[in-house]
C-alpha cells in the first residue's frame, strides 16, 4: 500500500514499515517517530535506528533484541527507556526497514 | 480488529528446558510488542530463576514421548545431558540465549519477575538463593491482585 509521509507517497505495509528501504531519509525517520510517541530523535535513538537499518541492509534481516542490546552500544534498559513501545520493532519502523519477522 | 492485549501474566511451573522456554519466549516476546509482562515462577518452575539451578536446566528424556526416544533410552546414563547439549545448540543458532541471561534480559527489558510463596515455603529456599533480577516473594492473592486487567498464561 501506499502512505504518504511529508508529502511523499511511500511503499508501506498495513503498520506503517517501509517496504523499500531507499525511499527512507532522515527526515522521514523524523516524522515516522513522531507519528509514533516519540516527539524528537536523540543521539541515543539514531544510535539504535541507524544500527537497525545498517544490520538489516548488511545482512538482510533485523537484529534480535538480543544482539541489539549487545552490540548496538545501547543496553536493553535503555533500549526501553528510548523506545517503550518496543525497541526493534520501532526501530525497524523509524529505520525504515521492513517489520523484523523473529520471535526473538 | 480484536482488542489488542496490554498486559499479560505469565506463569512457570515446570523445571525443564522445553517447560521454561515457552513462558520466557512468551515473556519476552510481550516486552517486544509493548506489552507489560509479569513472569510468576512457581514449583520447579523457580529453578529458572534459582542461582544454582538456573545453570542446570535440562530436556526431560523420560516420560516424554513427543522426543521420539524409548523411554529406557532416555534414562541411560549421559543421555539427558547430551540431549539437552544439542538443544541449547540449536538454540543458539536462533539467538536466543540461555537460561540465566534470558532471565537477565527479560528482567532488564521492565517485565517483574516474582516466585510463589507456597512454593518457596515447601522448597525450604531463602530470597538469598535467587536471582538478584527477582522483584520479590508474592503469595496467589497479591499474584491475582498484581495480574490485574491483563491476560493470565499457565505453562
Amino acid at each position: 500500500m501506499t502512505t504518504m509521509i511529508l508529502g511523499t507517497p511511500l511503499d508501506t505495509d498495513a503498520e506503517g514499515f517501509l517496504q523499500q528501504p531507499s525511499q527512507w531519509s532522515d527526515e522521514i525517520a523524523s516524522e515516522i517517530a513522531q507519528q509514533n510517541g516519540i516527539p524528537v530523535l536523540t543521539d541515543r535513538h539514531w544510535q539504535v535506528v541507524r544500527y537497525m537499518r545498517d544490520t538489516f541492509l548488511n545482512t538482510g534481516s533485523a537484529p534480535t533484541i538480543r544482539s541489539l542490546g549487545k552490540e548496538s552500544g545501547v543496553s536493553v534498559k535503555e533500549l526501553y527507556e528510548l523506545f517503550p513501545k518496543g525497541p526493534a520493532k520501532l526501530a525497524a519502523k523509524i529505520g525504515g526497514i521492513p517489520k523484523p519477522k523473529g520471535c526473538i | 480488529m480484536a482488542d489488542r492485549i496490554e498486559k499479560v501474566s505469565i506463569i512457570i511451573s515446570k523445571g525443564s528446558l522445553e517447560s521454561v522456554y515457552p513462558g520466557l519466549i512468551m515473556a519476552n516476546g510481550a516486552r517486544m510488542e509493548g506489552i507489560e509482562a509479569n513472569v510468576f515462577f512457581t514449583f520447579f518452575g523457580m529453578d529458572a530463576i534459582h542461582k544454582v539451578k538456573q545453570q542446570h536446566i535440562h530436556v526431560a528424556t523420560v516420560g516424554n514421548p513427543a522426543l521420539g526416544m524409548p523411554t529406557w533410552v532416555g534414562g541411560l546414563p549421559g543421555v539427558e545431558s547430551f540431549v539437552t547439549y544439542k538443544f541449547e545448540e540449536e538454540i543458539a543458532k536462533l539467538d536466543i540465549p540461555p537460561i540465566p541471561e534470558f532471565i537477565e534480559l527479560i528482567a532488564d527489558s521492565g517485565a517483574q519477575l516474582y516466585a510463589c510463596k507456597a512454593s518457596v515455603d515447601l522448597f525450604k529456599y531463602d530470597p538469598k538463593d535467587f536471582v538478584p533480577q527477582l522483584n520479590g516473594v508474592i503469595t496467589v492473592g497479591e499474584f491475582y491482585e498484581m495480574a490485574g486487567g491483563g491476560q493470565i498464561i499457565f505453562t
